[in-house]
């Protein structure tokens, strides 16, 4: 693979990039920097600009306004350059239904220009990747959901891609189905592919990204590596504690005093503290008792919801 | 520096190379059941030319030409059964395929990922359809010259407008399908293709038509497509058929930039 040469080996710079579609604002002017060979991820609810962003990076969805530079290059004027060294994995799979699992990796890479029989030698390697081999012959309409995914992953790094986008890799499906695409994702990173993936999973930011974003009704609310974010806008440990009786409401008051931050949920009270245990004593020394008490590490999830809310995003 | 220049001129290099990728797919395609709808687009035409150019032509004797030429019935419904199956085989990879593809098999948006443009896809596509529609042309001179209807020359003088005719209607209907909301909108076209059909002097002489409804026919493709086609298999071509080639010309070349443009404009938001 050739390595990209680019200023301070930064692949994808953004400056107050915005995308509107009419009245609608989907991304409203956000500043990204992604290194090259770093895992860099775009958390969010759904709609918070995610997907937009990502098309405009894959030059497919031009921007509005503001500055956007892919390896060097501007996707207004070099969008099939840009697109030759991009492999993209879309939020929904848009495999070729009437070719086969096989034809499906060749026939992409022709549509790069790669030679019929490199494409052919590729794709033998990477059905072998994403373990898809004993299916090369098979259509793809009979392939589970984990299947086309994985299918759908091979395709974007036919054409042996500087970047790989990916947009909600594991959405919708089962943990062993998401388990094997991380785990092929974290081999990805190792090789030196530098990945930009969305997710509204916490766990997958968690496992995957090197640094990340935060957004939020198409504004970037936070930055860091899911570390840093957990430092910064989290507290090192959470207790979670289940009154039983109406309302949890009645019990809040009396824990003033305990937690950097007290959450009132409808079934559980959340208590950010530095020490959880110290903190769950210090519940027992004030004579309650709830019903249950779990103490756990912070968690991006929490941060998530600190910085995003907890309504409900349609 | 390198590798930034090197991407540039090979995704440059490439737009001819790019469409062909995109026909080159549904060569790949060829072995699903698509082939049945390939072999229908031939069998079509020729049951009209059987049916109402031979057999109806039985009772209608020979007819005169403005020209003066005389020809048997068959002779001149067969050129125009060309044109038509030249016209319903690139609408049907155009219209109902091309849209089929863009809207419900989602393909064009894994196309648009990789260095394939918008208007490629729609030149690489419209070049496929205009592949199909040649042997349909090809085989269907064929049968005109083995029946007489036409001389061996003249069908090889009448190939590369049953081409051009072809390519007409595939920029046509993939400029059109970029206007489909949905799968609604097509019984419109089809009953468009069918006034079309029977009324672009293909089966009675435009001359017989009260003359404002004469010049509206005269505008339209088809007819303007049979009249070329004519021309030619009867009468051997001349200048008067210039306006046609021309037309066509001109109907290709709008149909691919609207296409092109519109699907950019659809898919590329």
């Amino acid at each position: 693979m050739v390595e990209p040469v680019t200023r301070d080996g930064i692949l994808i710079q953004a400056r107050g990039l915005v995308k509107r579609f009419g009245d609608f604002t989907a991304v409203d002017g956000i500043d990204v920097d992604v290194r090259a060979g770093e895992a860099f991820g775009f958390l969010g609810p759904n709609g918070a600009g995610k997907s937009s962003t990502m098309r405009m990076v894959g030059c497919v969805s031009p921007p509005t306004d503001g500055e956007l530079q892919i390896m060097g290059m501007d996707p207004r004027r070099d969008g099939p350059a840009i697109r030759a060294r991009l492999g993209v994995c879309p939020q929904l799979d848009n495999l070729d239904p009437e070719l086969t699992v096989r034809e499906n990796l060749t026939t992409y890479a022709r549509y790069f220009g790669i030679p019929r029989r490199v494409a052919r030698e590729r794709a033998a390697e990477l059905l072998d990747f994403v373990q898809l081999a004993e299916r090369a012959g098979s259509k793809v309409e009979p392939l589970s959901g984990g299947m086309k995914r994985r299918l759908t992953i091979a395709r974007a790094m036919v054409n042996e891609p500087d970047i790989v986008l990916l947009d909600e890799p594991t959405t919708g499906l089962d943990p062993q189905a998401r388990h094997l695409v991380w785990e092929r994702l974290f081999r990805l990173k190792q090789q030196g592919v530098t990945l930009v993936l969305t997710t509204h999973y916490m766990d997958e930011a968690e496992q995957l990204c090197d640094r990340l974003v935060v957004m939020d009704g198409g504004r970037i609310v936070a930055e860091g590596s899911p570390r840093t974010l957990i430092e910064r806008y989290s507290t090192r440990e959470v207790v979670e504690l289940r009154f039983a009786g109406e309302t949890q409401e009645a019990f809040a008051g009396k824990l003033d005093g305990l937690a950097e931050r007290i959450e009132v949920l409808p079934d559980r009270i959340l208590l950010y503290v530095t020490d959880g245990d110290g903190a769950v004593a210090e519940v027992h020394a004030r004579a309650l008792t709830p019903a249950s008490v779990l103490v756990r590490r912070s968690s991006l999830e929490d941060v998530f919801l600190h910085l995003t809310g907890r309504t409900l995003v349609d | 520096m390198v590798s930034i220049v090197l991407p540039r001129l090979i995704s440059f290099e490439g737009a001819p190379r790019r469409a062909a990728s995109v026909a080159e797919r549904n060569v790949a395609a060829l072995k699903s059941a698509y082939w049945v709808v390939l072999i229908s687009g031939f069998f079509e035409p020729m049951l009209y030319l059987l049916s109402i150019g031979v057999g109806v032509g039985e009772l209608v004797g020979d007819l005169t030409l403005p020209s003066g030429t005389v020809v048997s019935y068959a002779a001149f419904v067969a050129p125009a059964m060309l044109a038509a199956s030249a016209m319903s085989g690139a609408l049907a990879e155009t219209t109902f395929n091309f849209f089929g593809k863009m809207k419900y098999m989602k393909l064009y948006d894994g196309i648009l990922a990789t260095p394939v443009q918008p208007f490629e896809i729609a030149l690489g596509e419209l070049g496929w359809a205009m592949l199909r529609g040649s042997l349909y042309s090809a085989a269907f001179l064929a049968v005109m010259v083995g029946l007489d209807l036409t001389s061996g020359i003249r069908a090889l003088v009448a190939f590369p407008a049953a081409v051009l005719v072809g390519f007409a209607f595939g920029g046509l209907g993939m400029a059109l399908s970029t206007f489909m909301r949905s799968w609604q909108d097509f019984d419109l076209m089809g009953s468009a293709q069918f006034a079309l059909f029977l009324f672009s002097g293909t089966f009675v002489p435009a001359e017989a038509y009260p003359s404002v409804l004469r010049w509206v026919v005269e505008v339209t493709p088809l007819y303007r497509a049979v009249h070329l086609v004519r021309g030619i298999t009867v009468e051997g071509g001349g200048w008067g058929e210039l306006v046609d080639v021309l037309y066509l010309v001109a109907v290709t070349a709008l149909g691919l930039v609207v296409a092109g443009r519109r699907m950019g404009r659809l898919l590329c938001k």
